[in-house]
């Protein structure tokens, strides 16, 4: 949050947590701190919000509006955050508002000269959702490191488009509005490959799906949720108890989950 | 707070997990982290050094122990050394300008035969109440918010948080306080949303209830004006905008280590724990867009932060105007308040007109300044045109001395939050505690600091006397 006339003085009262349905898409734009998802958020909305080059500036979530190829995208910018895994305040935000936010697209926003730091993210997002857009930014400091990336190798390994920007100067927003309209309307589906883990995490988080997956009727994915679940994520059960209704601490779930860790 | 209830299956789980060899959390991250490990390795090319040599370097030097501190002085200096030298000259240009215009509405009032009350109003207390606030809050933002902007473009706030994390540390607090701190020198109802970064309650709480101390943006004008009157001499000399640009360094500094102070305090006596640890990233050094920093930090922050306060100031000046025109016997009503208040205000060197204007001026700090003239300027008439003459001029007028002077800087300093900030406090906090003690923190420290000041500066003149 740069201290711009969106966020002091009186508005900072004003919360904004899910935003009211505006017709349009929702997309949101997730990211490692510094990896310059405000200078992409500017470069898409046009100029509305300054951006500070400091980590934690965007605390409230920031939105803005664009329109391309006739749809209405409403952008939403949320903490910068290095996983999903809710430690902290920002994380949960971010996380909270891409399960439970229900966006059309989630644009995770890479610096392109730590990728490996940055994929983190990147994975535990797909996990989450199918809709999701990768904006390897910062490609103008990456070239003048010499750091080379294959962007196609990267989008296969990835399973959902990677677009190289470098929203200072402006280069690849085209084809990330693009890629964002593209996913949005459903003309492109992105297929993450799925993180394989251990024999017997799979086959816990596997019994656990199938259970979940008619509590959860579709409104998150079920695998993500058992993985969570497995891992003694008390903060993402009271998102779902509050956000879907589903009280996943009722007797049954219970008792299948002891099950299952047994 | 989420997270701290705890769900029945979780503990369930929690147990039969720690049951196992490794926690499955543990191996899930695991799992994550090899397969992110494994996709850079196969789409990184070419990967020379990974880290900074530039970077590194500026780093060692304005982070290190030896350097830190007395950079990040020079730097506040500059700052405000830049902000008033150059605010002087468009500040006087813009006073004559908008005092011409002022005469030649009241020439278009009597032509049109207006009643008195309503030229009172609309000329002598609306528009006169807004050309101050434009001619003398104007200049300095358009100088000061731009080169707060370049700084924090730059990279360069992480590194005062890196620098003074120590001190944080020490007094029991967050070291991410000092970006909050940093946030605060903006608004302090932002620093106080921004808080939300502390994920610790305890924490959070000390930086919520010490981001008063940070001088926020309406607060700014005021410091500067008065520096630059009386200790700055009316800014015509080289060492008078020294002078006036280490007292406004100092009032800041004396905030920090207020809010050091009081988080200390309260971290041993209300808010006990210990401060917990936390990752800041050093972002690297990006060279500021520099004009894009000029038009946002103008249209963002000086244009916006002016708004306000003239928004606000337009009805204070009509409804103070009326306070100091509407007579209750032989005085006027504001004259009465500022009666009742003037033997505190005489008490701790300030005087009842002060205390009122900082009372009304609740609802935005901005307007604490045009208040004050106002109701002094109720009855007088105004002369001069150079804006900070003329402003001296009806301060002394009124009985005021540099100490007055460095008594309203102090109380500008430690008084309440202004109403938005108590209201956003709430929020944050959800309880009325936190909000009052917010309020009567400063207040308290801000009133015993200008008796001391008044104490001491009466010894003094004993001394030089005898």
């Amino acid at each position: 949050m740069g201290l711009t006339n969106q966020a002091t003085g009186f508005r900072t009262l004003r919360e904004n947590f899910l935003p009211a349905s505006t017709g349009g898409y929702l997309v949101a734009l997730a990211g490692n701190p510094n990896a310059g998802k405000s200078t992409v958020f500017n470069a898409l909305t046009g100029l509305k919000q300054h951006t500070g080059n400091w980590p934690g500036k965007t605390v409230l979530q920031a939105r803005g509006k664009f329109t391309h190829q006739g749809h209405t995208f409403t952008l939403v910018d949320l903490p910068g955050t290095y996983s999903l895994l809710a430690n902290s305040v920002e994380e949960q935000v971010a996380r909270d508002f891409i399960c439970f936010g229900r966006p059309d697209v989630t644009v995770v926003v890479v610096d392109a000269t730590c990728l490996e730091r940055n994929l983190n993210l990147v994975l535990q997002v797909t996990e989450t959702t199918n809709a999701v857009v990768v904006c390897l930014n910062l490609m103008d400091e990456a070239r003048r490191k010499r750091i080379a990336i294959d962007v196609p190798l990267l989008a296969r390994e990835l399973g959902v488009p990677v677009v190289p920007t470098a929203a200072r100067r402006g280069e690849g927003l085209a084809h990330l509005k693009d890629t964002i309209a593209a996913v949005a309307t459903g003309a492109l589906c992105p297929g993450p490959a799925p993180i394989i883990y251990d024999a017997d995490i799979e086959a816990a988080a596997g019994q656990l799906t199938r259970q979940l997956q008619p509590l959860l009727r579709g409104r998150l994915n079920a695998r993500w949720v058992a993985l969570r679940l497995l891992e003694g994520d008390a903060t993402l059960l009271q998102g779902i108890q509050q956000f879907l209704g589903v009280d996943l601490s009722e007797p049954g779930i219970k008792l299948q989950v002891k099950e299952v860790l047994v | 707070m989420a997270g701290q209830k705890t769900d029945p299956v979780l503990v369930e789980a929690q147990r039969l997990a720690g049951d196992l060899e490794d926690s499955y959390r543990d191996r899930i991250v695991a799992a994550l982290y090899a397969q992110a490990e494994a996709i850079a390795s196969r789409a990184v090319k070419e990967a020379p050094a990974p880290r900074r040599e530039f970077d590194w370097r500026l780093d060692a030097i304005l982070t290190s122990r030896l350097w830190g501190y007395p950079i990040m002085l020079a730097l506040l200096a500059v700052v405000f050394w830049l902000t008033l030298k150059g605010a002087n000259y468009p500040s006087a240009l813009l006073a004559s300008l908008l005092f011409a215009f002022q005469d030649i509405l009241t020439s278009l009032f009597h032509r049109l035969d207006a009643p008195a009350w309503l030229h009172g109003i609309v000329v002598l207390g609306m528009y006169r109440t807004l050309a101050w606030v434009v001619a003398v809050m104007l200049p300095p933002m358009a100088i000061f918010f731009p080169l707060f902007t370049l700084l924090e473009d730059l990279g360069y706030l992480p590194r005062i948080a890196f620098n003074l994390d120590n001190f944080f540390k020490k007094a029991g607090a967050h070291g991410k306080q000092a970006l909050t701190m940093c946030m605060g020198f903006g608004c302090n109802a932002a620093g106080v949303v921004g808080c939300r970064i502390i994920d610790s309650p305890r924490e959070r709480l000390l930086a919520i209830l010490t981001n008063n101390f940070s001088p926020c943006n309406g607060r700014f004008p005021t410091l500067i004006t008065l520096a630059g009157i009386f200790m700055g001499g009316l800014l015509t000399t080289a060492a008078g905008v020294a002078a006036a640009t280490l007292t406004v360094v100092g009032i800041i500094l004396l905030g920090i280590v207020l809010m050091f102070f009081t988080s200390w305090l309260l971290s041993r006596t209300l808010l006990k724990g210990v401060p917990s640890s936390f990752t800041l990233e050093l972002p690297p050094y990006r060279p500021p867009q520099v004009l894009r920093v000029i038009i946002r930090s103008v249209l963002d922050r000086t244009l916006y932060v002016l708004a306000r306060a003239v928004l606000v100031a337009a009805p204070a000046g009509a409804f103070t105007w009326v306070l100091a025109n509407v007579h209750l016997g032989a005085f006027s009503i504001i004259d009465h308040m500022a009666g009742w208040l003037q033997p505190l205000g005489k008490v701790v060197g300030l005087d009842g007109y002060i205390l009122l204007a900082f009372i009304l001026g609740l609802p935005a700090n901005e307007i604490v300044i045009p208040i004050l003239l106002m109701s002094y300027l109720s009855t007088g008439m105004l002369t001069e045109v150079n804006s900070l003459a003329a402003l001296g001029e009806i301060l002394v007028r009124h009985g005021w001395t540099w100490i007055t002077a460095l008594n309203v800087m102090l109380f500008s300093l430690m008084h309440w939050p202004c109403g938005t900030t108590l209201l956003t406090i709430y929020k944050e906090t959800k309880s009325l505690k936190w909000p009052l003690l917010a309020a009567v923190i400063p207040t308290a420290l801000g009133l015993a600091a200008c008796f001391l000041v008044k104490l001491l500066a009466g010894l003094l003149d004993i001394v030089a006397a005898g």
